[in-house]
């Protein structure tokens, strides 16, 4: 796959003398969707500002579709469509009005068949002669989504696409970017949900003080760093862990009558029934067993408190 | 050129227009009314001609520039400060449109509505005084010509304010003052000196001037220069709006 969108070297600097960005790389591929992770403050929006043209960028380059974002803005802004995080919209007009504004700004000629048609997918077509200021959150979140797509794009950015988004319009909306993107879309979402990452993305990038720290296949990344975690609730407390159980990696937790095990079940296969045996033979009983597998969002905080 | 994105700016811009039929159109009518009757009718009657024009109908340029002075900076700067303010501008900035065709679908509509209120305050006007237009081309051409030079000013204005407060001062702190000192209400050749001298610095003098010259054929100060400074004052604004454009100053970060 060829990529779409193209970062050199980015950096931006604001007139404070903040530095939001320090040299970005970051490919797009065409027709992906990527996910940018990072905590807040960390510069996923200044990022996707600049390559939607809401910033300017202090050095390096930026292309889109081939496109320089500052040469060709024309011809590369006209391939984006973004989702701001704030739902900035005009309270008095109407849904049909401010969709049909999109698509003109963006120098389409009119199609109404197509703003119907939009709006129908994202179940606004009822709510089309209604002013923005009377719809909800979620359907007003819907508008921001159809006046994005309103100049089929083919790239679109959704900075944090389901904040203050209902589970069932969350839902919907990962519906709907799964299917955007069978129609060929790139879709580059930023999320502080790390479960909406996991659900939708195909590779994941996660960005910290302004640079990117790692950009990884989302499977390969969950792979290299997943583990699992087995927690052994027992009936009596222990003041350490008996020698014997020396081969597994445990700990004491709370008063010490949980053990807490990490395994890597794809490398050791067997080492849960070998505790398990052990434990039986030491004649600790079990009160109870619990196994989890590490989310994306502990590999997530993992690695931003690394690079602390 | 991105036509359909000009229009749809500017047909956004009238659709807020007329959302908002009667603060735009009512209130600049009404308080002009007021004007007439309070100079033009009351005190009018007992004012002698001024060369050659009655009171009433001398007040009339003067007042039709008031409000189009005031009405396009108004409608120009809150057409690009109120989407900054509410972060929409974000879709204006991140479009494929160029500085040149935001400037015209923004100050286009402003610069229109001005243009529509000055002809509705002349037919208002004409209510309570009969007055005649000697250069009827001339006269819409000066309406024009300053209702777009000061859209431009306004949408500098709108750009330059980061509050609501910044985007009252400047019509209320100087538009008004030098519309009111700029002859609105008397031929300048009234003044004693040096105030007739200190007058023409006051660019107002000249818009006034040459809009009334085209309306009865006198003024204080000659048309060519009126039109001259109304000319410069236009670019000007282009100066300061290409300027904008180029540091992205307080629009684009």
């Amino acid at each position: 796959m060829t990529s779409i969108i193209s970062v050199t070297g980015l950096g931006k600097t604001y007139d404070s003398g903040f530095t939001a960005l320090r040299d970005v790389n970051l490919d797009i591929k065409r027709g992906e969707i990527f996910a940018l992770l990072g905590p807040n403050g960390a510069g996923k929006t200044t990022l996707i500002s600049i390559i939607c043209g809401i910033s300017r960028q202090t050095e390096g380059l930026v292309t889109a579709d081939g496109f320089d974002i500052v040469n060709d803005y024309r011809a590369a802004r006209s391939k984006i469509g973004l989702v701001p995080q704030e739902l900035s919209t005009d309270a008095f007009e109407s849904v049909w009005a401010t969709v049909t504004f999109s698509r003109g700004l963006f120098g389409k000629a009119p199609n109404p068949q197509y703003i119907e048609k939009l709006l129908r997918q994202l179940s606004l077509w009822d709510k089309k002669d209604a002013q923005m200021r009377e719809l909800s959150g979620g359907m007003k979140r819907r508008v921001m989504i159809a006046k994005a797509l309103s100049h089929e794009p083919e790239i679109l950015f959704l900075d944090e696409p389901t904040a203050g988004v209902d589970v069932e319009l969350r839902r919907d909306m990962w519906e709907m970017v799964r299917e955007l993107r069978e129609q060929g879309v790139t879709i580059i979402l930023t999320t502080h949900y790390i479960e909406e990452a996991e659900e939708m993305a195909d590779r994941i990038g996660v960005i910290r003080k302004g640079q990117i720290l790692l950009v990884e296949e989302k499977q390969a990344l969950m792979d290299k760093l997943g583990s699992k975690q087995l927690t052994v609730h027992l009936q009596q407390t222990l003041d350490a862990i008996p020698p014997e159980l020396s081969e597994f990696d445990l700990h004491l937790e709370q008063d010490g009558s949980y053990l807490s095990f990490s395994y890597d079940c794809r490398q050791d296969g067997d080492s849960v029934a070998r505790l398990l045996r052990k434990l039986s033979e030491l004649g600790l009983e079990i009160r109870d067993l619990n196994s989890s597998e590490s989310s994306l969002e502990e590999i997530f905080v993992s690695l931003v408190h690394e690079e602390n | 050129m991105n036509f359909y994105a000009i229009r749809a700016i500017y047909k956004f811009e009238m659709a807020r227009t007329f959302r908002t039929l009667m603060q735009s159109i009512a209130s600049p009518v009404l308080s002009t009314s007021l004007y007439f009757i309070v100079f033009g009718t009351a005190i009018g009657s007992r004012m002698g001609e001024i060369d050659g024009v009655s009171y009433g109908a001398f007040i009339i340029p003067g007042l039709v520039m008031l409000s189009l002075l005031s009405e396009s900076i108004s409608n120009a700067s809150f057409g690009i400060f109120f989407p900054k303010f509410s972060g929409t501008i974000y879709e204006v900035l991140s479009a494929p449109v160029s500085p040149l065709e935001i400037v015209i679908g923004y100050v286009g509509a402003a610069a229109t509505k001005s243009v529509m209120l000055g002809l509705l305050i002349l037919v208002t006007a004409r209510i309570f005084v009969d007055y005649t237009i000697v250069h009827p081309f001339w006269m819409l051409g000066f309406l024009l010509l300053t209702a777009i030079t000061f859209s431009l000013f306004g949408f500098i204005i709108g750009v330059w304010a980061d509050d609501f407060q910044k985007l009252q001062v400047i019509p209320l702190m100087v538009i008004t003052p030098l519309t009111f000192l700029g002859g609105a209400f008397y031929s300048i050749s009234m003044l004693p000196e040096p105030w007739q001298s200190l007058t023409l610095f006051n660019p107002v003098v000249y818009l006034i001037n040459g809009f009334r010259w085209a309306f009865y054929g006198i003024a204080d100060v000659n048309v060519g220069v009126s039109l001259g400074m109304t000319l410069l004052f236009l670019v000007i604004c282009l100066g300061i709006i290409s300027w904008i454009f180029k540091t992205g100053y307080r629009i684009r970060s």
